[in-house]
């Protein structure tokens, strides 16, 4: 924590201040918190203080214990079905400035994400901790389905909270995870949607935390939260650095990943944070245009504040009012962000961009129909931003002409089968008259 | 009157304690009520505080309407949610204080999740409480490693710091939190959030006997405490008991009169039984 709390170059400070900072031999891949510059913390009620501590110990105790990593390699590999392949996406590039572009495939992980390394390291802990019960928080049900997943293996009573307007657009999530043995519990005040879905976990969680491990979703709240989700997703970024050295003999010149709370993000830029080489992106969710207010570009245009148990950039009113966040990928439509990029914004290691929901949709088809595979929605907003960031490479490269011997990484966080709705819809690909088309515009009807 | 001219004078006079100390000299436990600003208005807010210390009331605490109210229930997070949806500012707690404080001598507090005051900036919200009048912040998601800011504004303006401590808080978190406090320490009595229950947990007891032999000179009890026989119950082991819920109900269903008439009612429990 220390060596973090160093005088950091302000945002948007130039790339020599950056590379001074890495040369300077200061890891930034290891982070343990609770601080992240002046990020982080711990912005919560005293109840749950105790469970935090006790949490923030076991986790330290298991990292240090080989039976315990020894779990995680093991449900890794014939569970979860690491390591996800790294695919080039050579047709993809075409429309990239001609670099070459890699997807990272967490979309081929079990339930379909990157989520289920999170959930299975955290629901072994429970176990650690002697806890019987998990709660959860989910937006479109991603974490959720994960999290009844990680609760059914090792044999936890598990309760989703979710927004009541979600439960319903997303009925048959809230099925899957019927069918998985949890309980999901329909959110009906506030604004009825993720940041509240978390309110009312925490509720829950202050009344039981005697046997209940809150397990969050991302790499956010308090600590020891975000230092431990980033944690079980380093493996993204670990695994991903060893691919592309073998496959292409070096390090890639950019990384991309989507940005709603920063999990699968966090996870993949572990890797490669301390290349001073790497250039490193996080594209935020700029849903309807970020001069419209209807988006979720909270480092873009978010100022600091405390939300959820960390201090970190936020999306809120003069009045420290959080402000409703709006995108069409459900997993970025959050109105803050995990401290860890809140710091990693400022001292200006990665840089942070708002991808339109037309820019994510218009990648979401080209990665279909030039590599034959759907993307997360979520994942559509990265594979936007590394054209962007292709384009701006082949420009730079420029006269020199060879754009081509250039590497783009992209972590592809999630598949697409979930947003197959969302896209028909926006595609106008549904009949009128069809139930599909009910389903798109009305919600699932179970 | 309630301006602070001299913060270094300041420092001595703790309003949430002389209010509390004035309820022990007579024998009894302190009543706190809950009122949130802006419900229904900040007009009857302001009126119904008014009536708290008219009937009884020795401290007032004015919530914050705030968009992620984690540590509130149902009631209190309806009343809220209805304050904001009618255009409630922030800016506006502190005519509530000033409303309720130029009228009479009771210790009123503000109880507000901490970021709308990072976002006026705590050393501005600060001056501006110390100029309404107002005696100090019950913090519900601040914790005293997170204060530092608020250590240093509230000993420069004079203002109560109310801390929480739950049955959950280990010997080491108690003597910190009893330590960084000032006025009393707010004394949690169930693990859960705001909200009027049958009884009141065994462990308030235990909470309460944990921060004064901590240190705390005063304690008192928060959460599910809803009607007279409740009150008389803490008011045998604690400096004061606090009432936030039921406050919230009665105001929403009967108005100004209906928590005048509770306010009465409650505080027959004060008065501490015969041991």
């Amino acid at each position: 924590m220390v060596r973090l709390m160093v005088d950091a170059p302000a945002a948007g400070s130039d790339e020599s201040a950056v590379d001074a900072f890495l040369q300077g031999g200061e890891s930034l891949r290891h982070a343990p918190g609770p601080y992240f510059g002046s990020y982080g913390g711990r912005w919560m009620p005293e109840s749950l203080i105790a469970a935090l501590d006790q949490l923030e110990d076991t986790f330290e105790k298991a990292k240090a214990d080989p039976e315990f990593t020894a779990q995680i390699a093991e449900l890794n590999k014939n569970y979860a079905g690491r390591p996800s392949l790294l695919t080039e996406a050579k047709r993809f590039a075409e429309h990239a400035g001609g670099v070459r572009v890699f997807l990272k495939r967490e979309d081929l992980n079990h339930t379909g994400s990157h989520k289920i390394n999170n959930v299975l390291g955290q629901a072994l802990l429970a176990k650690r901790m002697g806890k019987t019960r998990v709660i959860a928080e989910t937006g479109a049900g991603q974490h959720g389905v994960a999290s009844a997943t990680a609760a059914a293996l090792m044999g936890l009573e598990c309760v989703v909270y979710m927004g009541a307007e979600d439960c319903r657009r997303q009925a048959l999530n809230v099925a899957r995870m019927e069918l998985l043995g949890a309980t999901v519990i329909p959110v009906t005040n506030g604004s009825q949607t993720l940041k509240d879905a978390i309110n009312e976990a925490l509720r829950d969680w202050v009344a039981n935390v005697d046997n209940t491990h809150y397990l969050l979703g991302t790499a956010a709240g308090a600590h020891p939260f975000p230092a431990m989700v980033r944690y079980f997703h380093e493996v993204i970024g670990e695994e991903a650095r060893a691919q592309i050295l073998e496959q292409t003999g070096r390090l890639p010149d950019a990384v991309c990943a989507c940005i709603g709370g920063g999990s699968n993000a966090i996870g993949i830029f572990h890797g490669f944070l301390d290349d001073p080489s790497v250039k490193i992106y996080g594209f935020e969710a700029g849903g309807e245009g970020v001069e419209t207010g209807r988006h979720a570009a909270t480092i873009s245009l978010g100022k600091p504040g405390v939300l959820h148990g960390a201090r970190s950039y936020l999306m809120q009113d003069d009045d420290g009012q959080t402000i409703e966040s709006h995108s069409i990928s459900a997993g970025l439509d959050y109105p803050g962000v995990g401290p860890e990029h809140s710091y990693l914004a400022d001292i200006g290691r990665v840089s942070y961009e708002p991808i339109t929901d037309s820019e994510a949709m218009d990648a979401f088809r080209l990665l279909c129909r030039t590599e034959g595979i759907i993307p997360a929605i979520e994942s559509a907003h990265a594979l936007a931003g590394a054209m962007k960031v292709g384009q701006r490479i082949a420009a730079e490269a420029g006269e020199s002409g060879d754009a081509s011997e250039k590497i783009v990484l992209v972590n592809l966080s999630g598949r697409g089968d979930k947003d197959v709705a969302t896209a028909a819809e926006w595609f106008d690909l549904l009949d009128k008259d069809s139930p599909e088309h009910e389903i798109a515009t009305e919600g699932e009807q179970l | 009157m309630s301006t602070v001219q001299d913060p270094g004078a300041a420092q001595n006079a703790s309003k949430s304690a002389a209010a509390i100390d004035r309820a022990k000299a007579q024998g009894r436990a302190a009543l706190i009520g809950y009122l949130p600003a802006g419900y229904p208005s900040v007009e009857e807010t302001i009126a119904a505080g008014i009536a708290l210390a008219e009937n009884g009331a020795d401290l007032i605490e004015i919530g914050i309407p705030y968009s992620d109210p984690v540590m509130d229930g149902l009631v209190i997070q309806a009343a809220t949610t209805q304050a904001l949806a009618k255009g409630f500012h922030v800016k506006q707690v502190f005519d509530v204080v000033r409303g309720i404080t130029s009228k009479t001598d009771a210790a009123v507090l503000v109880m507000t999740y901490w970021n709308p005051v990072v976002r006026m900036g705590v050393e501005e919200f600060s001056r501006q409480l110390a100029d309404a009048g107002g005696a100090g912040l019950i913090t519900p998601d601040l914790i005293p490693d997170e204060a530092s800011e608020w250590m240093a504004a509230s000993d420069k303006y004079g203002l109560d710091r109310v801390f929480l401590v739950a049955p959950s808080s280990s010997p080491e978190r108690m003597k910190r939190t009893v330590e960084a406090s000032r006025g009393f320490v707010y004394a949690v009595s169930i693990m859960g959030v705001t909200g009027a229950r049958t009884s009141v947990s065994s462990a308030a007891r235990d909470v309460v006997a944990a921060a004064h032999a901590a240190g705390a000179e005063r304690v008192c009890v928060g959460l599910g405490v809803s009607n007279a026989d409740q009150v008389r119950e803490i008011a045998g082991y604690a400096d004061g008991v606090i009432v936030g819920t039921a406050l919230v109900v009665a105001i929403g269903d009967g108005g100004v009169d209906a928590v005048a008439s509770l306010t009465k009612d409650l505080s027959t429990g004060l008065t501490r039984e015969e041991a």
